[in-house]
């Protein structure tokens, strides 16, 4: 493997901002699954794509790598144009898919040399090999990918998606299904992978995990509806919040909801928040059961969580 | 850590780079197979199996029929026809029938092929030179069973009686011809149907083996999820399928030489042209099935349906090759149907080679037709290949 090269060259021989789309839109049968999505992704950075389910990220991350086409849009991705140059762009790029897509009557050795020969490595049983070791595999090299437990399937899967040594990794929703230490691990490894200069693009639906990304995007019915750093995206909700404790939570939850000026009441754990848009309106629908008690009310910080839920509110309102 | 873009670049571009992709689907595809122990076995089994059983069962020209007779005559001409009609090894004379009714019924029931008449007063009528009629009935439904009987009874009632007809009935006896006909049977003088259905069979089992086998392979990584993973790495399709194809290829050799070997030992079936010609163009023959098995699995949405097209495929390669009935007697639409299944130019290049001892040079076009096949297939899966989820 050649060691290193991009450091001893000016970094501007490779762009600064990695992923840079543009107006994309695909659908399916007349249903449209993206619609009209920008993005930035800038080098080294982990960048979260947030959603719910069928909101669009997997239909997103296939047109970054070249195995869709993007019915209207255009933009570059590692500095070649996702339209004309995906095969290229498929040199560069690692992808995890949802689902476990490593050959299942393979051993672990086996799939990870075939990945080492269709990227061209120079020493594919030596390259396969080191991946063993990095992944702690030694002991279970002749196992059948199929056999393992999905903890291990997902971290080989991650393993042979780095082997090549990607510019840039897409990982689609790569925790779903795994337990936390597993997990846990799985972020640490990602940053460090961030740390020594990849561009890391990771779906998830996981609050938690969406806090651990340098940047977030969120997008729901195909449409992208905030990004930046995850302060920023909270900033930008001006989403002014109360969090309230005290007894018979879920009977005052019920009052708040019908009232005009709180757009979201949710529970957190023996809290519950209320947040609104508006400060002021929020301050006047809720004046009365502030003053009355018995519940205690204590202006809070809007969660990411609230700012989803409510974001997400919103556009089903557009759309529903 | 990463490596540089131009780099990668420079590493993966070229021919030796795409040789080596080859060889990762090529390892990949053999490991696959050899795990897969069923199909493996399959891979083994399915042309001896096949060749046996079929080699032994099918006869195009089967003997011992089961005849019934009815003799109202008994003279030594009824004896001497039904003896001679024994020589022949083509009629079992196993049922003696009680009536003409009951001939009627052996042979509607199926009992018996052939139903003999001798009329009373055969022998005497015979004698007075009145030219009696014998009756032979045969179920003729199936032409295939009759067909070589019946003209073997006609050969034999010119001499049969030539023994009796001495002496004053000699002028009786039929006139040799004015002329002598001479029939050479070539490279079958015995008329052996083994000889023409097991270099047939060849043809048969490679071709549905080798067409399931790559059927199957494109949809079966598309229903296994691998698919996604696959086209989002930097393999093209004309390495994906030439990789996915030559593990197969290895296979169709080990299975033709399976059955040039039992061919041989089995049934006693020689090469009389070159060896090495008919392997050479076996494994062509072999490559021209992967390919449209190929083509089929980037048709077809998943393994049911790549299945059907592979049946629908290998129905006419039977009936219409010239493997079950002779090619030339097919009327030109159903001729021209036959010309473009690679089949119908296989059993040429088989049965000429192996029967005929007919050389490259004999058949050239055959060999072209195989080729052509071959490059069109493999132009139509690359084109149709989808390298893209949409």
């Amino acid at each position: 493997m050649t060691v290193d090269v991009a450091s001893s060259r000016p970094i501007a021989a490779e762009p600064e901002i990695v992923i840079d789309v543009e107006g994309l839109t695909k659908s399916f049968g007349g249903r449209p699954v993206v619609k009209n999505l920008s993005m930035q992704v800038r080098r080294g950075l982990i960048y979260g794509f947030l959603g719910p389910n069928g909101s669009g990220k997997t239909t997103t991350i296939r047109m970054l790598c070249g195995l869709l086409t993007p019915d209207s849009g255009h933009g570059t991705c590692l500095g070649y144009d996702i339209l004309t140059q995906s095969a290229v762009i498929k040199r560069h790029v690692g992808y995890m898919t949802q689902k476990f897509s490593l050959y299942a009557d393979l051993s672990i050795r086996e799939n990870l040399e075939f990945v080492a020969r269709v990227y061209n490595l120079a020493d594919p049983r030596k390259a396969a090999r080191d991946a063993i070791r990095r992944l702690g595999l030694e002991n279970r090299a002749e196992q059948l990918a199929g056999e393992l437990s999905g903890g291990w399937k997902q971290r080989l899967a991650l393993g042979a998606c780095i082997l090549p040594e990607p510019q840039l990794l897409l990982l689609d929703e790569p925790t779903a299904g795994v337990d936390p230490k597993a997990r846990r691990d799985f972020w640490d490894e990602i940053h460090a992978l961030a740390h020594d200069g990849m561009t890391v693009l990771v779906s998830t639906h996981y609050m938690d995990e969406a806090e651990r990304c340098h940047e977030i995007a969120y997008i729901a019915y195909g449409e992208l509806l905030t990004q930046g750093t995850v302060d920023e995206v909270i900033a930008n909700a001006h989403l002014a919040t109360y969090t309230v404790t005290g007894p018979d939570l879920a009977g005052l939850a019920e009052r708040l909801k019908s009232l005009d000026g709180v757009d979201m009441v949710a529970p957190f754990g023996m809290a519950l928040h209320v947040s609104g848009r508006d400060s002021e309106r929020l301050d006047a629908a809720t004046n009365e059961l502030r003053e009355q008690g018995p519940q205690h009310w204590a202006p809070g910080e809007a969660t990411l969580e609230d700012v989803f839920i409510d974001l997400m509110s919103r556009s089903k309102d557009n759309f529903g | 850590m990463s490596a540089g873009i131009s780099d990668v670049d420079r590493r993966t571009r070229g021919f030796k780079a795409s040789l080596m992709r080859l060889r990762a689907a090529f390892i990949k595809e053999l490991i696959q197979l050899r795990r897969d122990r069923i199909t493996f076995a399959m891979m083994i089994m399915i042309p001896l199996l096949q060749l046996t059983l079929f080699g032994y069962a099918i006869n195009t020209s089967p003997r011992h029929l089961p005849t019934a007779v009815l003799v109202q005559d008994d003279s030594a001409f009824a004896r001497s026809f039904l003896a001679a009609m024994r020589a022949t090894d083509y009629f079992d004379i196993s049922t003696s029938a009680a009536s003409e009714e009951d001939l009627d019924r052996l042979i509607l029931s199926g009992k018996v092929l052939f139903g003999v008449q001798i009329p009373a007063h055969f022998g005497r009528d015979l004698m007075r030179g009145e030219r009696p009629a014998l009756l032979v009935v045969a179920d003729a439904a199936d032409p295939t069973a009759t067909g070589s009987a019946i003209a073997a009874l006609q050969g034999l009632s010119a001499q049969v009686f030539s023994r009796e007809l001495t002496g004053p009935a000699a002028n009786l006896a039929p006139r040799p011809l004015p002329y002598e006909l001479r029939v050479h049977q070539r490279y079958n003088p015995a008329g052996e149907t083994r000889l023409n259905i097991v270099p047939g069979l060849m043809g048969l089992i490679l071709t549905l083996t080798m067409l399931i086998f790559t059927a199957l392979s494109v949809t079966r990584e598309i229903e296994r999820g691998t698919m996604e993973s696959l086209l989002a790495m930097p393999i093209r399709p004309v390495e994906i399928m030439l990789g996915k194809i030559a593990p197969y290829l290895l296979v169709g050799g080990v299975q033709m030489t399976i059955i040039l070997v039992a061919a041989r030992l089995l049934f006693g079936i020689p090469v009389i042209g070159s060896l090495w010609l008919l392997v050479g163009l076996t494994l062509l023959f072999i490559l021209a099935n992967l390919s449209i098995g190929y083509t089929f699995s980037t048709i077809a949405q998943n393994q049911l349906q790549a299945m059907q097209m592979s049946f629908f495929f290998f129905l006419p390669n039977i009936l219409l090759s010239g493997f079950m009935f002779p090619f030339k007697g097919m009327p030109g639409w159903a001729q021209a149907i036959g010309e473009i299944l690679p089949l119908t130019h296989y059993l040429r290049i088989v049965r000429g080679i192996m029967l005929k001892g007919a050389t490259f040079f004999d058949l050239q076009t055959d060999v072209l037709a195989l080729a052509v096949f071959t490059m069109f297939a493999m132009g139509v899966a690359v084109a149709r290949f989808r390298q893209t989820l949409d």
